[in-house]
């Protein structure tokens, strides 16, 4: 029977990611990288957000993008649900609206890669009428 | 909701709202006694007896960007809908808890779902919010505090992808051993 992994083998692991990497500063400027917020309210779980966020997570690791992936509060478009915010550095965010799995992955591979916007943002109409 | 974990995930996301610093997340089978319990609590700003009376009201929410909040009235509906009961008790700056208690053979208690997805989510962007989570079933206890695991990596950032990956199989290992229902 294989052991259960436990806290000392965490301790292992963390000697072993601390001296092979130089810790990236993502948590100290996050406007460097890629930055996702995944709206995590009633509305954004009950339609898929968590599957949503974890496939992101998993996707920007695999393909070794520099990126923050983050829950945040309902932004209200609930009736888009599941929707994120994007952020490129140096761009204005925006909000894709009925994210899907595929949706997720046509995200990275346009949007993120490509930096090619794509069908499902949600209009940010308060900036026009400002403007 | 689908799921118990989903409930769990929605549910915490008032205690973060709520600035908690401490949050808590207890599920205990008990299929002998035909229970299952759910019970979150927090050290965040809390309720005054007001927005305690509403707080269950799915057309009553402290946010603005929409009229309704759901997340306590579907919790509420799902435990009592199983013949078992809701519970919160707030106090103004001192926190909060919801218990959720459901009957555990009942047809349509919701399965517990992914329930390490859930907890991956929580643990790997939980900022300065720390958790402690206890799962109690027949067949043992599991328990897990992000204090000691930030305590155990040190400056390794908790979202870090060789961290998240093991913390991702330390879980599905624990929560397998004590597994007795989905």
């Amino acid at each position: 029977m294989n052991k259960i992994k436990n806290l000392a083998d965490l301790k292992k692991l963390q000697s072993e990611v601390q001296s092979k990497i130089k810790l990236r500063e993502n948590g100290n400027h996050p406007e460097s990288v890629v930055q996702i917020k995944v709206s995590m309210a009633t509305c954004g779980i009950a339609s898929g957000a968590k599957e949503i966020m974890t496939y992101m997570i998993d996707e920007l690791d695999h393909q070794g993008i520099d990126s923050v992936v983050t829950q945040t509060g309902c932004m209200g478009y609930c009736y888009a649900e599941p929707t994120i915010e994007l952020t490129i550095p140096g761009q204005q965010p925006v909000v894709y609206g009925f994210v899907t799995k595929t949706k997720a992955h046509e995200i990275i591979e346009k949007h993120i890669k490509l930096n090619e916007m794509l069908d499902g943002i949600i209009p940010v109409t308060y900036l026009l009428i400002d403007n | 909701m689908k799921d118990l974990s989903m409930h769990i995930l929605d549910i915490v996301q008032n205690s973060i709202r709520a600035k908690a610093k401490l949050i808590g997340i207890e599920i205990t089978e008990s299929p002998d006694e035909n229970r299952l319990i759910v019970s979150i609590t927090d050290d965040g700003t809390g309720m005054d007896s007001e927005q305690l009376k509403l707080a269950t009201d799915p057309f009553y929410t402290s946010r603005t960007t929409r009229k309704v909040g759901l997340g306590l009235s579907l919790l509420k509906q799902n435990a009592e809908m199983t013949g078992g009961t809701f519970r919160i008790e707030s106090e103004s700056g001192k926190g909060t808890r919801v218990t959720a208690i459901f009957e555990f053979n009942h047809l349509d208690r919701p399965i517990i779902g992914d329930l390490v997805g859930t907890l991956l989510i929580l643990i790997c962007n939980s900022g300065k919010t720390d958790y402690v989570f206890k799962h109690q079933t027949a067949a043992g206890t599991f328990e897990l505090d992000t204090r000691d695991i930030r305590q155990t990596i040190e400056d390794v950032p908790l979202n870090h992808p060789e961290v998240r990956q093991f913390l991702k199989e330390m879980l599905q290992e624990n929560l397998e051993q004590i597994q007795i229902s989905e």
